[in-house]
């Protein structure tokens, strides 16, 4: 007879001496864990819960403009620096760490309306309504624990002033070569050492108010006119490439870094566009959850997500394929928003508002900022991917999706969609009284679209 | 021509236990797999279906990791017993099972002869580290089995009739004669549950830290013992019982009654879930399978009765009395009955058949058996005292430290209860079928609710209407008349959708089909239909 009974000694199982860590044994039987869903479904009600009470997104305020401001810009160079001008040519440089302010460009005589840095971030490039481009040199960011007090940072003077015939409405850099573009009443093409337009492309008669060069492709531009259209231009043709009008005007375009051919523009009727620009005839996703006129658009580096500032004086992050937002960011001292970048490393955004203040806020609101240990990383990976499973059962999609809004926000949502809700109504009831077919339904990305040229 | 052919056997020998290695390796992954994977060849959406197959892939990537790891994160092997020649199982007696094995294991099975303080009650902790023991007459013990130490004994000089570990060793649940008590493991009474009564057996569910009980007027009590609120508390209706099992798959607690009926109750329903008629008599004793798909249950008509707790039909039918039953983490089923123990095993495809056997001296009366988790003892509660068995292969020798642990230090028990609270399941995770957290209904067809469905929802929605409080007024503004109208507008307010509905779904139905016999063809398109 054969027999033989579970026998464990003590040793096998137990540290020898204390500096040892604890001994783990694992089975991962299914038999041995009963419940499983419920504990899972009660871990993301536990985690839905736990983000909302460590949601504090608001970091802090960089004060120092005397005039809202109206343009930010990334340096590509320097993760911690950013960009800003405002509404009385003020220009300067933050600190984002610190939140103060590095130095100051002064120089404009009216407002500056487009920041840009240029590929290597030697070289700062404004524009403003004084018909003038100016170029200045960025300083090395140094140490700034040596500073008294507030106001003893240098001012510098511009590299170079090129005076044109017009006011200008934006700027932008090429990706990867020495070319920059300004945008007012035509689009025209610099390079730095030129003191004129090297080149000029011009389609209608309307102001051009946005310009943006395409990430993958270093020729190709985007811009927005205020007679409705989108245009893409080409530098190495001398003619624009298309044309898309809608039905209101785009008041700024991002490209995704990530997908090349796809932008997204932020319109004046609250939503935003995301299109690809081998098909224009239809929009691959509309972004709808603004209520007021969207200013302003930067996407994260990820190429995932992207935050819009709008004039309803809210800032909110969309992902990149989705149609309502994923977060909203509110301050009852920020007034409307006119600028937004998202930062270098994905982490947080920048906006700039009317109210004189940037603000930095973080793109997740519940993470945690700094080193993590790698068991808090797991647990927190954990965390999202339970609640990410769970996220449809009532309970935890109503943590989830639970938002405060301020009250002209929901009321004029509310109210937005009740008149659209009427819109749609009326357009049933004509087509079921109509001869079926007499009134074909359109789809909704196509709605907003009037045609597309050559 | 011979080397050729050797070489090509060699081939094929490789290629034989390669096939049986992967087909092993399949059987294992299964296991890990918890079900088949989801049907994605009837959707339509392409983006949800690329979603769910990435989805799918990860889970069967991950069931294959875990099979794979298998072979090392195992480092103990399961308990087995073969017979040589002609012997049988159920013939080996303990003598020389204690004389084949080990050391440690021969100082596992023991008896404890305790004669004056009555038949004996024992209960392990889930860890099978620590036992519980409680004499009919006021003796109540704790025993570290693992160095077999004594580490509380005391006296309560009352009737205990159950003991119950709650969800440490710290704590446990004594039934007595007028009220369950709680103890800590000093000792110390901590808390008489009074709402209880005279509880007749004790229950604990783990993950949703409820204490139940049955008591003497056949009422069934669940009490959260981390808050201290009373969860439920139901008159079974069915007399009054002391067979009372909880389901460890699905935590559904399951009565035996004396008319043959076995009830499976959950906290958040007056009525049981199942009754189902087991036997022509009354019921003795009920045990659950840890899978959750087996049920034994004995009568006193001489039956013991293996159920699919699935279809809720009989599997098979054995003749034999007991006593008392358990189920062990491997399927084993001991039964007890008069002064012999049998166990019994499962010989594939549900077939129960005897395995071992051990009789006791010829006077004990066995009150209880229970499997000690990841050993292979069992532990027999007689009128004489306790006494202890090797089972071999009745015990999972492979446990899992953060599911229950025998070598756990004060630290992990402690990180394990604050884990264990915040992972604490309400009561109305418990349903027959906990899997189904988290799946989506299947659409019910456009069928009208019955009627008999919407005046339960016109119910709950009055009662609910009748509970709101509303404010003090002061000032001479709070007339007694006021607050009868207001609260009368209130359940009117709650009542109003479902008239109306009412209202919508009996009255234009003659009208409609009349008007819509007497309108002329091109008038038929303003008839009375929803524009939708």
């Amino acid at each position: 007879m054969k027999v033989k009974v579970i026998s464990r000694s003590t040793e096998e199982f137990t540290r020898e001496r204390s500096q040892d860590l604890q001994k783990v044994f694992r089975n991962y039987d299914p038999k041995l864990r009963t419940h499983e869903k419920a504990v899972e479904y009660t871990r993301a009600l536990n985690a839905a819960k736990l983000e909302k009470i460590f949601a504090r997104p608001f970091i802090g305020a960089m004060d120092g403009h005397i005039d809202a401001v109206s343009c930010m810009a990334k340096n590509p160079n320097h993760l911690k620096g950013i960009f800003s001008g405002s509404m009385d040519g003020d220009i300067r440089l933050w600190d984002i760490a610190t939140r103060k302010t590095v130095c100051q460009f002064p120089g404009h005589q009216g407002a500056v309306r487009g920041l840009t840095s240029s590929t290597d971030g030697e070289m700062l490039i404004s524009c403003g309504t004084d018909c003038t481009v100016r170029l200045w040199k960025v300083p090395l960011l140094k140490m700034m624990d040596s500073r008294e007090s507030d106001e003893d940072y240098s001012k510098f003077q511009p590299l170079a002033v090129y005076v044109w015939k017009h006011a200008f409405w934006a700027v932008d850099h090429q990706w990867d070569g020495p070319l920059f573009a300004t945008a007012g009443s035509q689009v025209d093409i610099w390079d730095h050492n030129r003191s004129e337009p090297i080149n000029t492309f011009e389609w209608g008669k309307d102001t051009v108010i946005s310009v943006r060069f395409n990430p993958g492709e270093p020729d190709v531009i985007a811009t927005s006119a205020s007679d409705r259209s989108i245009t893409l231009y080409d530098l190495r043709m001398s003619s624009p490439v298309r044309k898309l009008i809608m039905r209101t005007k785009t008041n700024a375009i991002c490209w995704n870094p990530m997908e090349p051919m796809n932008f997204t523009a932020a319109n004046e009727d609250c939503s935003c566009y995301s299109y690809d620009t081998r098909k224009l005839d239809e929009a691959k996703v509309v972004h709808k959850d603004h209520v007021s006129a969207v200013m302003d658009i930067d996407y994260s580096p990820t190429g995932r997500e992207f935050v819009t500032g709008s004039y309803d004086r809210t800032v909110r992050i969309f992902p990149y394929n989705g149609d309502h937002s994923r977060e909203i960011y509110h301050t009852k001292r920020m007034q409307r928003v006119f600028c937004v970048r998202y930062s270098c490393d994905g982490s947080y955004l920048i906006s700039g508002s009317d109210d004189t203040n940037l603000r930095l806020w973080k793109a997740k609101s519940s993470e945690q900022m700094g080193v993590l240990l790698p068991r808090e990383r797991k647990k927190q990976e954990y965390l999202d991917a339970v609640k990410e499973r769970y996220k449809h059962l009532p309970e935890v999609k109503r943590i989830v999706r639970h938002r405060h809004l301020p009250k002209p926000i929901y009321k004029a949502a509310a109210l937005r969609r009740t008149m659209i809700e009427a819109e749609n109504k009326r357009d049933q009831k004509r087509r079921a009284h109509s001869a079926p077919g007499s009134m074909p339904v359109q789809p909704f990305r196509k709605r907003r679209i009037i045609k597309e040229d050559e | 021509m011979a080397a050729n052919q050797e070489i090509m056997d060699k081939d094929r020998l490789v290629t034989t236990t390669e096939q049986d290695m992967s087909d092993e390796l399949n059987l294992k992954t299964r296991k890990y797999l918890r079900g088949d994977g989801a049907n994605l060849e009837t959707l339509r959406d392409k983006k949800l279906k690329g979603q769910l197959a990435v989805r799918e892939k990860l889970y069967s990537q991950s069931a294959k990791a875990a099979a794979k790891a298998e072979k090392w994160l195992m480092p103990t092997d399961e308990g087995y017993l073969e017979p040589e020649g002609l012997e049988k199982t159920w013939m080996v007696k303990q003598e020389s099972i204690i004389h084949e094995v080990d050391v440690i294991s021969s100082r596992k099975p023991f008896d404890m002869i305790l004669p004056e303080l009555g038949p004996y009650n024992l209960q392990y902790a889930s860890s099978g580290r620590y036992m519980l023991v409680g004499g009919r007459k006021g003796h109540l013990a704790m025993m570290d089995m693992m160095s077999m130490d004594l580490i509380k004994e005391f006296q309560v000089r009352e009737t205990v009739r159950d003991v119950v570990f709650l969800h440490n060793e710290q704590f446990f649940a004594v039934a007595q004669k007028k009220y369950p008590y709680i103890y800590n493991r000093h000792g110390t009474e901590i808390h008489c549950l009074e709402e209880h009564g005279a509880p007749l057996k004790l229950q604990f569910l783990d993950k949703h830290f409820l204490l139940a009980s049955v008591n003497k007027f056949a009422q069934l009590h669940y009490q959260d013992v981390s808050t201290g609120v009373i969860v439920a508390n139901y008159r079974t209706g069915l007399g009054r019982t002391d067979v009372m099992r909880v389901n460890p798959y699905n935590a559904v607690i399951g009565l035996g009654h004396s008319g043959g009926k076995v009830t499976m109750w959950k906290p958040t329903s007056v009525k049981p879930l199942v009754t189902m008629l087991c036997h022509h008599g009354p019921v003795t004793a009920v045990a659950f399978h840890s899978g959750g798909q087996l049920m034994a249950t004995a009568g006193m008509d001489r039956k013991i009765k293996l159920w699919d707790l699935r279809k809720f039909g009989v599997l098979n039918t054995y003749s034999g009395h007991a006593q008392t039953m358990d189920f062990s983490q491997k399927g084993l089923l001991a039964i007890g009955y008069g002064s012999r123990v049998q166990v019994w095993r499962d010989s594939g495809n549900q077939e129960y058949e005897k395995y071992m056997s051990h009789a006791m001296v010829k006077g004990y009366q066995i009150g209880k058996v229970s499997f000690r988790p990841y050993e292979d003892v069992l532990g027999i509660g007689h009128s004489m005292g306790i006494s202890s068995i090797l089972i071999p292969g009745s015990g999972e020798p492979n446990f899992d430290t953060w599911v229950a642990n025998p070598y756990e230090t004060t630290k992990q028990r402690r990180e394990k209860e604050v884990h264990a609270l915040l992972d604490k399941l309400q009561p109305e995770t418990i349903m027959l079928e906990p899997s189904k957290i988290g799946t989506v209904r299947p659409p019910r067809r456009k069928e009208r609710p019955t009627k008999k469905e919407t005046e339960e929802e016109m119910e709950t929605a009055v009662e609910a209407a009748k509970s709101i409080t509303f404010k003090k007024k002061t000032k001479g503004r709070n007339k007694p008349s006021k607050r009868a109208a207001k609260k009368e507008e209130e359940v009117f307010k709650a009542k109003r959708p479902f008239l109306e509905q009412q209202m919508n779904n009996d009255r234009p139905l003659k009208k409609q089909r009349i008007a819509e016999a007497e309108l002329p063809k091109a008038l038929q398109r303003f008839s009375r239909k929803k524009v939708s």
